[in-house]
């Protein structure tokens, strides 16, 4: 079966719409394929679907936004497979993807890589026990399914995401039992010498400001200067212990939603051999990328947060961009129309990426989570603590696929997508060298775990033709 | 943990752990199981820890449940579907 | 900066490492020198096969031999390796497979070995209870087994070093030259003095040949791996056929490994290996025509590694016989793990004597020239 493509878009968020919209408007044969059953991707999660107006209201005018990029992806000439993941990509352009009961392969002359961005694993005490989700994680239920965390629910950490989603529940009056929030106090006047940046996200920051007011004027109790936090509980959350000012404290707690920023999903471009580098300011690994979002591999360009975080918006200007990369690439349009085309969105997202500096310095990673204490789980799926690795590390395990090799960490069902950065960042403190300088671990295919059985019908299809 | 704010959407019967539970379409079987109160929704095939969703997203793997008999299924990728029997895998993946 | 030694070992793989481990055991002075770190190509990324069964018959006493080191690899090395023995199966799918296996045993037989053995069905059947029905038979070595490859390669590393070889990781070798009676080895941070030079460096080992004058062909051997999901415990041996491409076998973890050889894509100069998805899809396949309730199980990953591959599929062992002071030891061609105790011995021997009474006779680099 012969199923080929111009442009094949990984990805339903703002990034993989937008560039799949873009590109079929230029007459480009296009495929986007994502995993999800519903386009929107995470940030406009379940966008189309029909919800109570208080909700509605709730998520937002920029959530809206999503629902005009879903409508215009919806009546173009794009080829959509929802529900399919994506599990191999050779440099060649092609695209191995299942349904859940077949592979088949896709021939694509350019592909985008646009899979988004996962939030920072926050690995303290006690993380893996049941009742301890991410902020993200709620958002999905609240947007998917209309649920909202119970009033025996604390939630903790710091970044944008903290203060819009405890806004959003002041605003259908929900009310969590409090918000511990984990931002060093000093941060925020650090941030301000960025006043360059502060000034073009102005907009931003009012609407943070905002969201703070809405969560102090619900009477959600606001615990600031949370040094540290811990989930306790036998079998499941029971209690949440934090740290303010050296002492500790105690609340029951039915369940506990953290958050500490959001990173680059680099597993897939990572598979495909793209450069990669340490960002030292997020602690995270970015991809490598021109200002169309070309890489090193030549049929492979990236677009939107899995590239390095800027936001939806900015996803979807990175979007269109790359669309007129692999225009491009593909010869529909010259290089001084990609150029003329990317221009004013060029000018958009460099005041993204400026405001985006002050975001970065008003939220740094915290230390321990980059590198927790000793008995602290790294690896979820194959419970590595932190000590196995700097144990592993002093007995001459240099990078992160020999520690892997040595102690499974990352070996398990997420193949190290939560705990890849801080499995460097770990070994990087017990070597004395920067993240930057320990090798990641190299990312095998399946991307997703398909069955044998899958794999096996690609022979199959391939002697189907 | 959660309760639901927002009864739009067709009611759907999912069996979770045996027990009928009433959702609403577009939930996920992950959002089922959280719903149905499972205390945990799978025991950790490395050290018997009891595990549940983390992420929702997709990229953390702790929502493996067995969906409509068949294991190592991603919760928080999978739709409700009326009649879909979703329990907990325990320990190593058991295939028939 | 120059070092001199006794002896210095090219390649940081298991054979390498275990010349290293009895060099220093006998006191001598040697050094490792590996380009990337220890076990980073084949040592690393083999199937953990170990097992006497199905050798090429030159090689089958040598194998024996390490068997027994294999069965007190704890006194060796101080690790188990995750070494378990429940058996190596060939298994026959047809009365012709059948035939095959019982012309390979009587050739075994023949050579005075008795550590195949065939099985019919019954018996095949009550050792792996899930093997699919058609299956016929097998030829077995009940004390084969298998190992952890990665973690027997750095005990070997530990033992070598803690007996006080030095292993040093990052340093390939640029250049080797004589001067005077030794052999002067460089790398890109320094240089080495020693009489003796061994060649451990795997698929790369050609070009070392090259610097001290053997021209030896050295392929490529791009073996893929597929490893799944855990399971609750299933099978014992370790299962390969006759007719298909496949090795199979369930880790104390719980995953299994399938193997085989079904070729990936390697870039030897780059040192990268990447999946081809086709050919992975017939070991799938092979898997679940031996073992049908694997085909709803998931694969965790895959990957693909570089391998060294001789013409005639043997490894080379021995002195070369013009560069003086020079072992090789390369080649292993896919089957090379098992070997590894042995290899250390015998060239050890080679080194500090100049002969061993090994059987390696028929391994010798001067059956690869034309």
């Amino acid at each position: 079966m012969n199923d080929d493509c111009d442009l094949l878009v990984v990805g339903g968020g703002p990034a993989g719409l937008a560039a799949a919209t873009e590109a079929a408007a230029l007459g480009i044969a296009t495929v986007l394929v994502d995993e999800q059953a519903t386009p929107g991707g995470q940030i406009y999660r379940a966008v189309e679907r029909a919800r109570a107006p208080s909700i509605e209201r709730a998520l937002g005018a920029s959530y809206q936004e999503g629902a005009a990029l879903v409508a215009r992806f919806r009546e173009s000439k794009c080829d959509y497979r929802p529900g399919h993941k994506v599990w191999q990509i050779d440099p060649d352009g092609r695209v191995f993807v299942s349904d859940g009961e077949r592979a088949s392969v896709i021939a694509a002359r350019q592909v985008i890589v646009a899979i988004g961005a996962l939030e920072r694993p926050v690995p303290i005490p006690g993380w893996t026990l049941p009742g301890v989700m991410s902020i993200g994680a709620a958002q999905v239920l609240l947007k998917a399914s209309g649920l909202v965390p119970r009033e025996d629910v604390w939630i903790a950490g710091s970044g944008p995401l903290v203060w819009l989603f405890a806004a959003q529940l002041a605003a259908v009056g929900a009310r969590p039992a409090g918000v511990l929030d984990t931002a060093p106090p000093g941060a925020r006047w650090a941030a301000l010498r960025h006043f360059a940046g502060a000034w073009t996200g102005r907009e931003w920051l009012k609407r943070g400001l905002a969201y703070r007011q809405q969560v102090f004027g619900a009477g959600i109790p606001v615990i600031t200067g949370v040094e540290a936090v811990e989930a306790m509980g036998d079998g499941r959350i029971a209690h949440v212990r934090y740290r303010v000012a050296g002492s500790w404290r105690d609340a029951a707690a039915a369940g506990l939603l953290l958050h500490e920023g959001v990173i680059p999903n680099v597993h897939m471009a990572m598979s495909c051999g793209v450069a990669h580098e340490w960002d030292a300011r997020q602690g995270c690994l970015r991809a490598r990328r021109d200002a169309f979002g070309r890489t090193n591999i030549e049929r492979i360009a990236i677009a939107g947060d899995c590239a390095g975080i800027l936001g939806a918006e900015a996803a979807a200007l990175q979007g269109r961009v790359a669309a007129f990369g692999a225009a491009r690439a593909l010869g529909r349009l010259d290089e001084a129309a990609a150029r003329g085309r990317a221009r004013p969105l060029h000018d958009a997202l460099s005041r993204q990426e400026s405001f985006r500096g002050f975001l970065d310095t008003l939220f740094p990673p915290h230390p321990t989570l980059l590198a927790p204490s000793d008995d602290v789980v790294i690896c979820r799926c194959e419970s590595v603590t932190a000590g196995t690795i700097r144990a592993a590390v002093r007995t001459g395990s240099l990078g992160a696929n020999q520690v892997k090799a040595f102690t499974r960490c990352g070996m398990g069902p997420c193949q190290g997508r939560t705990c890849g950065t801080v499995l460097m960042a770990t070994i990087a403190q017990a070597r004395g060298v920067s993240p930057a300088d320990v090798e990641p671990i190299r990312v095998r295919p399946p991307l997703k775990p398909i069955t044998l059985g899958e794999l096996a019908s690609l022979a199959q299809s391939e002697v189907d033709g | 943990m959660f309760r639901r704010l927002d009864e739009t959407g067709a009611a759907v019967t999912v069996y979770v752990e045996g027990e009928a539970v009433t959702v609403r379409a577009g939930d996920t079987a992950a959002a089922a199981a959280l719903l149905a109160g499972l205390g945990h929704t799978r025991l950790s095939p490395v050290d018997g820890s009891p595990r549940a969703p983390y992420c929702m997203i997709g990229t953390c793997f702790e929502c493996l449940l067995v969906i409509d008999g068949v294991g190592s299924r991603q919760g928080c990728l999978v739709e409700v579907r009326e009649g879909m029997r979703i329990e907990r895998q325990k320990g190593a993946r058991v295939v028939p | 900066m120059t070092r001199e030694a006794d002896a210095i070992v090219v390649g940081g793989g298991i054979h390498g490492l275990s010349a290293a481990l009895h060099l220093a055991r006998m006191g001598r002075r040697v050094i490792v020198l590996e380009r990337r770190y220890a076990g980073r190509h084949s040592s690393g990324i083999n199937a953990g096969g170990v097992r006497t069964l199905g050798r090429y018959l030159p090689e089958v006493a040598l194998s024996l031999l390490s068997m027994a080191m294999w069965r007190s690899i704890v006194d060796l090395v101080g690790d188990d390796c995750g070494f378990h023995a429940h058996g190596f199966i060939r298994v026959a799918e047809s009365d012709d497979d059948m035939e095959k296996l019982e012309r390979r045993r009587a050739e075994t037989r023949a050579m005075g070995f008795e550590h195949e053995e065939l099985i019919e069905r019954d018996e095949l059947r009550r050792l792996c209870r899930t093997i699919a029905p058609h299956c016929a038979g097998g030829l077995i070595a009940r004390d084969n087994g298998a190992a952890d490859p990665y973690r027997t390669t750095a005990a070997f590393k530990r033992a070598a070093v803690s007996a006080g070889a030095e292993v040093i990781e990052g340093e390939g070798v640029i250049g080797i030259d004589r001067e005077g009676e030794r052999w002067r080895v460089r790398g890109a941070r320094g240089s080495w003095l020693a009489p003796s030079v061994v060649n451990c460096a795997g698929a790369w080992a050609g070009e070392i040949a090259a610097m001290v004058g053997d021209v030896v062909e050295v392929g490529i051997r791009p073996s893929m791996m597929i490893v799944t999901e855990r399971l609750p415990h299933f099978l014992d041996p370790v299962i390969g056929t006759v007719a298909r491409k496949l090795s199979f076998k369930q880790t104390p973890e719980g995953t299994v490994l399938v193997g085989g050889g079904q070729r990936g894509i390697v870039n030897r100069s780059t040192e990268e290996a990447r999946v081809d998805a086709a050919n992975l899809a017939r070991s799938a396949e092979a898997a679940i025509a031996i073992f049908p309730a694997m085909r709803g199980v998931r694969i965790a990953r895959s990957w693909c590694g570089i391998e060294a591959q001789m013409a005639d599929g043997m490894p080379v062992i021995g002195p070369s016989p013009r560069a003086p002071g020079v072992v090789h030891a390369f080649g292993f061609s896919g089957h090379g793990f098992q070997l590894g105790p042995i290899v250390g011995r015998a060239v050890a021997e080679l080194v500090t004597s100049g002969s061993t009474a090994l059987p390696i006779q028929e391994l010798r680099v001067e059956r690869t020239f034309r």
